[in-house]
């Protein structure tokens, strides 16, 4: 029975310090397992990424050796790592940004104006949604080679710019402004374009960090578009490119040590951008819970 | 990829309540507005700029020629194919009605795939949704150092699926991975997902639900929060014990979140994970984790059997399409919630 009581207070942050020490013991040591799992792949892929061959194929270990530098110098020249960094980031920068952009215009738009083809406008953002790029794969190729944007960033950006998402999440959150607002610039002699400028930007950051984040990993992540549209070695992008470093069987050295620094380099930059920009992106999940 | 991702938070976003002018015009799916906060806002909301008649059009028209160009044209061109064939030597095409999809049915490669999607498509939702709950509850619980540990499950979502399949694929190489290695003579598992069919499944599963893992912890974590805590302690103090206390508190009120989850996790697994299978198993061995995603395109693409892979495609759509509508059918019911 006094267990029983216990374990309530426990719960409630409560007042038995004695058992409530051991039970959030329990809860932290649970956690730090689940992280250290979730984060052997990382850890096991580092400790690789610093070992030399003979340690990569001999017992395996998560020993921190000395070939650091030599591995990770190695990768980004045999995969030219400069270039296919520099290609994703001109392929997610430029998509998401665009998207952001339009989104704001469309929903400002549907939002603020009353217009004979507003739902007919609304609908087709909408049914985008639908209609997700490997399911239309083969026909899209075939719009983007009659326009001749194969193998361009143009192609590469510009099919992914459209955003139902993102036009959604400002409508969303544009008719939550309260309409006093509007009025007020309507009386100060602002025209839309200025409400838009001077007033619903200022207010926006939040929303455009969050969007940001789901955006730009989106972009980054990409992997069958650039796949389809590129063929030279050039205009490939970090995602698609690691894949022909993986070593295949036959004659191939086993190189795993070289694969994992170059993906150790590929995968650090959107986790930098998520972990930086998280606050907003949670902030996000948290409000839309409400 | 599939944005699923990226729409998830739209569909979160979509209007929880219209007020009523709006209601035929703009979306006639939501229901009538119920509560006085949201119809507040939904009155604000009715003032708009009159004088500008073309305004709207030029903004809206970026994002309609992108949409009607590189989405609605594709699409109804993927129907238009799908109700045709090309000769094998693509000099000629003819227009077969709904045999492709007939074909498709009957081919037990087609079907193999089915049930190798279903396979995959499931373990991947429910064990992610499930490992996540779990995670999030007991994070849940946990006051101090909730936003750490947050931040230290939520990385894996940066991580562009591919790229995890390389990190697991070597952990979990026959020869030099430290999996096998440890579990050796523990479990009688091949673990060899070169030559092994189970084992390269159950290698593009672990994958595919380790990187989005966080996310579903971060989504289940905002969910609890939302709930009110009176709750849950008023429940203690009536006698329950923690675990009856989320039986029957936490994850009735949780539902919808996981409900969301669920699809979003279907979406994915169905559409997102093509780079996965395209950089570590090509489908194979042995067509063992071809889904349907990645058969529509090694049909497509490889094979250049565009008739067969254009219904593929359409098949894919209206999956696509019957998980939104299953999504808003959620959304409604959050109104009445």
């Amino acid at each position: 029975m006094s267990q029983k009581t216990a374990k309530q207070t426990n719960v409630l942050g409560g007042l038995q310090l004695n058992k409530v020490n051991w039970e959030k013991l329990y809860i932290h040591l649970l956690l730090i397992t689940i992280v250290l799992i979730i984060g052997f792949p990382l850890i096991y892929a580092f400790a690789i990424s610093t070992q030399s061959l003979q340690e990569v194929v001999g017992r395996p270990t998560l020993r921190i050796s000395n070939n650091l530098l030599g591995n990770y110098r190695e990768a980004w020249v045999r995969s030219d790592l400069g270039r296919l960094l520099f290609n994703s980031i001109f392929v997610a920068l430029p998509s998401t940004i665009g998207k952001i952009t339009m989104a704001i215009l469309s929903a400002f738009a549907i939002v603020f104006f009353n217009f004979r083809f507003k739902s007919l406008a609304f609908w087709t953002i909408f049914i985008t949604l639908m209609l997700p790029v490997p399911v239309r794969i083969v026909s899209t190729y075939q719009v983007i080679s009659d326009l001749g944007w194969l193998n361009s960033y143009v192609g590469l950006t510009v099919p992914l710019m459209a955003s139902a998402t993102g036009t959604f999440f400002f409508r969303q959150f544009y008719r939550t402004i309260p309409g006093e607002l509007v009025e007020a610039s309507q009386i100060d002699g602002a025209g839309p374009m200025r409400f838009l400028w001077s007033v619903l930007l200022p207010n926006s950051w939040a929303n455009i960090a969050a969007l940001f984040v789901v955006l730009f990993i989106f972009g980054w992540n990409q992997y069958l578009w650039p796949l389809m549209i590129t063929h030279t070695k050039e205009m490939r992008v970090v995602v698609v490119g690691l894949r022909s470093l993986i070593p295949g069987g036959g004659e191939m050295l086993p190189e795993w040590n070289i694969v994992m620094a170059a993906a150790m380099i590929a995968l650090v930059l959107p986790v930098i951008v998520i972990l930086s920009l998280q606050k907003y992106f949670v902030e996000l999940m948290i409000e839309t819970e409400k | 990829m599939m944005q699923s991702r990226e729409l998830t938070s739209s569909l979160r976003n979509l209007p929880k309540c219209t007020n009523r002018r709006n209601q035929h015009t703009v979306w006639s799916l939501s229901k009538p507005c119920a509560t006085s906060k949201e119809r507040v806002i939904v009155m604000s909301q009715q003032v708009v700029f009159k004088k500008n008649k073309w305004l709207p059009y030029i903004l809206l028209a970026p994002q309609i020629v992108i949409t009607i160009v590189f989405f609605f044209w594709p699409a109804i061109t993927s129907l238009r194919l799908a109700l045709y064939r090309t000769t094998p030597f693509g000099d000629r095409t003819f227009f077969v009605g709904s045999q492709n999809f007939q074909r498709l049915f009957a081919s037990p490669q087609y079907q193999r795939s089915l049930i190798t999607t279903l396979m995959f498509s499931a373990s991947v939702t429910l064990l992610g949704v499930a490992i996540s709950l779990c995670i999030a509850l007991l994070l849940n619980q946990a006051v101090r150092g909730r936003t750490v540990y947050r931040t230290a499950i939520l990385w894996p979502y940066g991580v562009a699926l591919p790229i995890s399949g390389i990190l697991w694929m070597f952990m979990m190489h026959p020869t030099f991975g430290i999996v096998p290695y440890f579990f050796e003579g523990i479990i009688d598992f091949n673990f060899d997902w070169i030559l092994n069919g189970n084992a390269a499944m159950l290698l593009v599963i672990l994958t595919a639900i380790w990187t989005n893992l966080g996310y579903n912890v971060a989504f289940f974590l905002a969910g609890l929060q939302a709930i009110p805590k009176s709750l849950q302690e008023a429940a203690l103090v009536d006698g329950a014990t923690s675990l009856k206390a989320i039986r029957y508190i936490t994850l009735p009120l949780l539902s919808p979140t996981t409900f969301f989850l669920l699809v979003m996790n279907v979406v994915y697994s169905l559409f997102d994970t093509f780079g996965l299978i395209d950089a570590v198993t090509k489908g194979g061995p042995g067509n063992a984790t071809e889904i349907l995603i990645y058969k529509a395109y090694k049909d497509g693409i490889i094979s250049l059997n565009l008739g067969s892979s254009a219904a593929q495609s359409v098949i894919l759509m209206v999956l696509a399409t019957l998980l939104t509508v299953f999504q808003f059918g959620f959304i409604e019911r959050k109104v009445s919630y």
